[in-house]
């Protein structure tokens, strides 16, 4: 994406030594290119935010510990059970990054171990279905919208 | 924080000049997983995990948020997600309403409990968020916004704060015209 520029300021230097004119025809698509180049990065940029809507990453402890970080998607879980069997029932609170959750409390039936037990879902030792996101992002919820809603951390 | 109110306003009045059309059929699509930007595309559980594509695409069609009417999935029975996972948890449901009128401005927002505990406990929201008291809450857009109030739901999992009227879905009658009282 950066090469970009540079590959226009390049063009419009080969030009150089020509009219005004000339100088102009090789300017105008050379900007013309830029800014096409910058509405595509600017695309990329948004398709990178683009996780599926309310899908939480939580970092807290993977990295560090040498795992990919767990991607938690809502749509994937509210098809299955409402809101209250976790956030209720399961004693999760309603804010990414208000659950310290330790794998130990996994193993021994406590928040996502409620269900991740091979009973009801994967168990603890399928290890990849859960970590499974991209390592060095941040903890939050991805996918949503643009304000400072329940993301923050 | 100002700005981004005003500027959802202003969306919402594109919306609302937009909406007066017909709508048209809204088409929708899923990123896979491998491209989503949370995923990491070397995973092993990419082919594994569910496609949002393969889940979502039969539910009824949102324009907003995973593109689904969720409220309306659970109404037409495309999905029946489970309440409780142990028998001895109760299940409550409120069916009341709630008028918010507190600015004059925008239509009046309708609250249905009924939808809200379709998913969600009584606990989930009072005494924390809300007290349960209708009028005793100093509700205001600038903290929904901010992920307060019900911004801690709609903004990331429930629809999100682009649709003005679908909280705001109560016209107030309309004020009587000059001479109306002749």
């Amino acid at each position: 994406m950066r090469a970009l520029p540079q590959h226009a300021a390049h063009s419009t230097q080969g030009g150089g030594g020509g009219t005004l004119t000339r100088q102009w025809t090789l300017a105008k698509p050379a900007a013309l290119c830029a800014s096409l180049l910058a509405i595509a990065a600017l695309a990329g940029a948004c398709h990178e935010a683009r996780a599926e809507y309310g899908d939480v990453l939580l970092n807290r402890h993977s990295d560090r510990g040498g795992v990919r970080p767990v991607v938690f998607p809502h749509w994937f879980h509210r098809i299955r059970f409402r809101c209250k069997v976790c956030h209720h029932e399961l004693g999760f609170e309603m804010r990414a990054g208000a659950n310290d959750v330790r794998m130990s409390d996994i193993i021994e039936g406590r928040f996502c171990g409620m269900c991740h037990n091979g009973d009801i879902a994967w168990g603890a030792e399928r290890c990849d279905l859960c970590h499974s996101g991209r390592s060095g992002l941040k903890s939050g919820i991805y996918g949503g919208h643009q304000t400072s809603g329940p993301g923050r951390w | 924080m100002r700005l981004a109110l005003t500027l959802l306003l202003v969306a919402c009045t594109a919306a609302a000049v937009h909406a007066q059309g017909t709508a048209p059929p809204i088409e929708r699509s899923w990123l896979p997983l491998a491209r989503d930007g949370v995923h990491d595309p070397r995973s092993p559980a990419i082919g594994l995990l569910q496609e949002p594509r393969e889940a979502l695409s039969g539910l009824p069609a949102d324009s907003a948020g995973n593109q689904v009417r969720w409220v309306d999935a659970l109404r037409n029975g495309s999905i029946n997600p489970r309440t409780s996972l142990r028998p001895e948890v109760e299940v409550r449901l409120l069916e009341t309403d709630i008028y918010m009128d507190r600015y004059g401005s925008l239509p009046i927002v309708r609250f249905p409990h009924r939808e809200h505990t379709l998913w969600l406990d009584c606990s989930n929201c009072h005494e924390k968020l809300f007290k349960s008291k209708a009028g005793a809450n100093d509700i205001s857009m600038l903290r929904i916004l901010q992920g307060e109030q019900c911004g801690q739901c709609h903004g990331a999992v429930a629809f999100p704060l682009t649709e003005c009227a679908r909280c705001h879905n109560t016209p107030r009658t309309p004020p009587k015209a000059a001479g109306a009282a002749r």
